[in-house]
């Protein structure tokens, strides 16, 4: 008997940071887009990218015309004494028609569950809501439809966690790798006084420095190298956490090798785990990633739901030359 | 003089001291320390926690009996069975208080319980604030992250709702808190056996860049400041603020007289610079460091070299 006929049809959930992207991903096959406002309200506040409110409004109409659905983004922590610039994005969002928020702060989201009842919540991964209690918690207080789990958990614990909860969860399965409980992580601050919860920006470009030194290219952040390697050889972001340091007898990558998430081949036991919703990072990323991605992705869901092996190679040349990992999903990761 | 001066608080041990020397310090901290307020309990590391539970009920009562206020932590990052067992345990708990160090025990609390509130809960703003004063929190220690006027009005919201507001004012910055344990890692182990080698670095482990700075330390599944970082040069504008709690996390060395050094300018018994030469005199094995609240000063200019 054919298992996977027999199942409800997840949703692939794509990243866009502007409109071009966002109509990119509708195309390619998304379900749904996630996006955000032009502003510290999400965290991907990086020069350049995210809607406007009438861009907001344009792209939703377009998305439903061609049956997808938009999730926006308004997942940092307000900052205190400017929470209505967080209320505002709630309120503009659910004018424009938005399909579901994604909040993270306990007090926005007391906020959005009290004065927009009738709009959607989803939880971020920002978050961290690691266990089924307190996911009940938010689903049970403020009528959280949705919880983007952290990546800090494996895939029996997500089907534990699925069969203990009142709603739905959604899991990323490829791009960029917090190697922290997301939203508990203040590294990028420390480095550069720009944070996730605050600013919306991890190791922000701003603060990236490259310099060469001798033989050497170093990539800094703030004021501290986080790797070195030869000229000539591809140097990596320095993204804090991916960087190279030394920590008694140990010299390398203390946190996590520069690798991205690739979750492909565990879409089967991810949706037997009871998962509703597979997430891509990078809204950060250029169009054409997107569309190579999210096809991708697509072809593997479906193949997966017609009773077709997903190909072993299919996210290969997706990773651009970056080694990938399956991340927290497998025991061994911790 | 006000009429209620500032809570000393001093934290949770964040690091995996043997259980001995966690006992001996208890006992010191009871009998010894001048602070209004000692947190116990296991934060970090889940696999740490058993080793000290049984001693737990002798040193509640010892710091108790030594006029201490009590409060027991919960865990900060919890997924496993027996790590919701643990703070469902601790949240149906009488005659203690507790503080919680995620959003987790909030499921398991009985409405109206009283709660403090951790730098690990991210409490930015005052909508955040007033959810969980609701909920019975009576106290709220903000994330280090914070800029001063965060700070600011978060405590002005903490006096008008009737909730203390504590800042983390000496130790290693708690930054992050992961599924991975990268003492583990870095050793070339997984966590599920890690043989506890976290325990070799009473303070952490120091992370330094390839270039030899100064830079982070790492703590089990906890990465934190490599400096310890410290409110003092600070505290006039935290007490101004509305500040009225400060939290000493636990480092090897002295702490009994950083205790005092905070106690006394507090008290505007001393100056910042004189605070800062006690607590340099500490014995600490960890260097001073600015708190990320204000970065009003640098190692390079501190108030000592003034």
């Amino acid at each position: 008997m054919n298992v996977a006929a027999s199942l409800t049809r997840p949703e692939l959930v794509c990243p866009a940071g502007t409109p071009a992207a966002l109509r990119t991903a509708v195309e390619a096959g998304a379900d749904a887009v996630y996006c955000g406002f032009r502003d510290e309200t999400n965290a991907r506040n990086f020069p350049g990218l995210n809607f406007s409110p009438q861009e907001l409004t344009d792209s939703i109409r377009f998305a439903h015309d061609h049956g997808s659905k938009v999730l926006v983004a308004i997942n940092t922590f307000p900052r205190a004494g400017a929470e209505t610039l967080w209320h505002e994005a709630v309120a503009r969002a659910e004018g424009a028609g938005a399909d579901a928020v994604i909040l993270a702060d306990l007090g926005l989201v007391a906020h959005a569950a009290a004065k927009h009842p009738n709009l959607r919540l989803h939880l971020s991964v920002q978050a961290a809501a690691s266990n089924p209690d307190v996911i009940r918690f938010w689903a049970d207080t403020f009528g959280i439809k949705r919880v983007v789990l952290p990546r800090v958990l494996t895939v029996p614990e997500i089907a534990s966690i699925n069969a203990e909860i009142p709603c739905e969860t959604e899991v990323f399965v490829f791009g960029g790798l917090c190697v922290m409980a997301e939203g508990r992580c203040s590294l990028s601050s420390h480095a550069t006084g720009k944070s996730p919860n605050m600013n919306g920006v991890c190791s922000p470009p701003s603060h990236v420095l490259y310099k060469e030194e001798g033989e050497d290219l170093v990539a800094k952040l703030g004021d501290f190298t986080i790797d070195r390697t030869p000229k000539g050889v591809a140097a990596p972001y320095p993204t804090l956490c991916k960087g190279r340091f030394t920590a008694g007898d140990y010299a390398g990558h203390v946190f996590e090798d520069p690798v991205s998430l690739d979750a492909a081949q565990l879409i089967p036991p991810l949706i037997d785990a009871g998962v509703t919703a597979f997430k891509i990072e990078g809204r950060q990323r250029s169009r054409a990633y997107t569309q190579a991605v999210v096809a991708a992705f697509r072809k593997a869901i479906d193949d997966h739901m017609a009773g077709r092996p997903i190909a072993s190679d299919m996210t290969k040349r997706l990773a651009e030359g970056q080694t990938t990992t399956a991340g927290a999903y497998k025991k061994t990761w911790r | 003089m006000t009429a209620t001066a500032p809570a000393l608080v001093m934290g949770s041990v964040l690091f995996n001291w043997p259980v001995d020397t966690l006992a001996d310090f208890f006992a010191h901290v009871a009998d010894e320390v001048d602070v209004d307020r000692v947190h116990v309990g296991e934060v970090v590391c889940s696999k740490r926690e058993p080793f000290f539970a049984d001693r737990l009920p002798e040193v509640i009562e010892r710091l108790q009996r030594g006029g201490k206020t009590v409060v027991v932590d919960t865990l900060a990052l919890v997924t496993l069975k027996r790590e919701r067992q643990l703070v469902a345990d601790l949240a149906a708990l009488d005659g203690v208080e507790i503080e919680i160090n995620d959003l987790s025990p909030l499921a398991a609390l009985e409405p109206g319980r009283r709660f403090a509130v951790s730098p690990l809960v991210n409490v930015y703003n005052e909508g955040t604030l007033g959810f969980l004063a609701a909920r019975g929190a009576w106290s709220v220690c903000l994330p280090p992250e914070l800029p001063m006027a965060s700070v600011a009005a978060l405590a002005a919201a903490g006096a008008r709702l009737g909730v203390e507001t504590q800042v983390f004012a000496f130790g290693r910055l708690p930054l992050a808190i992961s599924g991975r344990c990268y003492h583990a890692r870095i050793h070339g182990l997984a966590k599920d056996s890690c043989r506890y080698v976290c325990a070799e670095d009473p303070d952490g482990l120091e992370v330094d860049t390839l270039d030899g700075e100064a830079f982070l330390a790492i703590n089990g599944v906890q990465t934190m400041s490599q400096d310890c970082a410290t409110v003092i040069g600070e505290t006039d504008a935290l007490l101004a603020a509305g500040v009225n709690a400060f939290r000493l996390s636990p480092q090897t060395g002295d702490m009994k007289a950083v205790a005092a050094t905070f106690r006394d300018r507090l008290a505007g018994r001393i100056d910042d610079t004189e605070a800062l030469a006690r607590l340099a005199a500490a014995d600490l094995k960890v260097p001073l460091g600015p708190s990320m609240t204000s970065r009003a000063w640098t190692p390079a200019n501190a108030p000592t070299r003034a």
